[in-house]
């Protein structure tokens, strides 16, 4: 079950999240990346600022922000009935060790299809200048009763 | 650093196996902050009726585009990135599930450097990514 009235709700900015140097590196080793978000003098040499964060890491940030929408009485979302139906991450720029993100989540729409509700999210992450650095695109699907 | 001019549509430029246990489960877990317990308690995942403890999408998605991120030799270089969650991964509390994944060229962008690459991966024969799409920068 799933509020249809959420489709194009706004939720608030979430609060600013400080992508730690550390867990670049255990949320790398989580997804079996290889040197590139470990070695700190490689990226250097590669000119970036500090350790490129895996292409998966902005879930990290975006979680911050479906939270909102989970919590919401409005929304109506079941959580034990929910699964991951899609995920895409769209970048402006790379994230790296050091930047302070932060996150606004609108309701893309709600769908109902054979029994099953369909939400999709889109998300927008800035960094501290306010510049937008990923769009992250999610769709949950709510399993019927 | 791939040359892109002696690049062709259809050409695998990565592939590799992952086994994941319970123990990447809750590696996972802890570093994405995702404790759903259907990630690695079998009473409650058989509890809301699933085969058994299912491997996260996201780690499937995190891994799924490492291959290529060897290739490229740079994460920046990943300008867009989607995938379909299109069948579960049932990690065994003790052994292994192991994961295929490949990456094959499905467009170039001679203007701009771009490539689009399409990825795999298969878990016992089923491929649980759809529509896994990458677009990278060479």
């Amino acid at each position: 079950m799933v509020n249809p009235e959420i489709q194009g709700k706004r939720y608030p900015r979430t609060p600013a999240y400080q992508v730690g140097r550390e867990k670049v590196r255990e949320f790398a080793r989580a997804v079996f990346s290889s040197k590139e978000s470990f070695d700190l003098d490689y990226a250097l040499s590669l000119g970036h600022k500090d350790l490129v964060v895996p292409p998966t890491f902005p879930v990290v940030i975006q979680e911050q922000s479906l939270k909102l929408v989970l919590e919401d009485p409005e929304s109506q979302i079941d959580f034990s009935r929910v699964v991951h139906g899609d995920q895409r991450f769209k970048f402006e720029r790379p994230i790296v060790a050091g930047d302070v993100l932060t996150s606004e989540l609108n309701v893309a729409s709600v769908k109902s299809l054979g029994g099953n509700h369909m939400v999709s999210f889109e998300t927008e992450i800035f960094d501290e200048g306010n510049q937008l650095v990923c769009t992250a695109f999610s769709t949950l699907v709510v399993r019927g009763a | 650093m791939p040359n892109f001019s002696e690049l062709s549509v259809g050409d695998v430029v990565a592939s590799k196996t992952f086994d994941l246990t319970r123990d990447s489960l809750v590696r996972y877990a802890g570093a994405s902050g995702d404790f759903n317990p259907i990630h690695y308690r079998d009473d409650i995942a058989q509890s809301v009726g699933l085969p058994g403890v299912l491997a996260h999408g996201m780690l499937t998605m995190g891994l799924a585009v490492q291959p290529l991120i060897d290739w490229v030799q740079d994460s920046a270089r990943v300008l867009d990135y989607g995938v379909r969650f299109t069948k579960p991964v049932v990690v065994p509390a003790s052994g292994v599930a192991t994961l295929t994944v490949t990456a094959t060229i499905a467009q170039l962008d001679e203007e701009s450097n771009k490539a689009r690459v399409d990825l795999t991966c298969s878990f016992e024969e089923n491929n649980v990514l759809g529509k896994a799409q990458v677009w990278v920068q060479l």
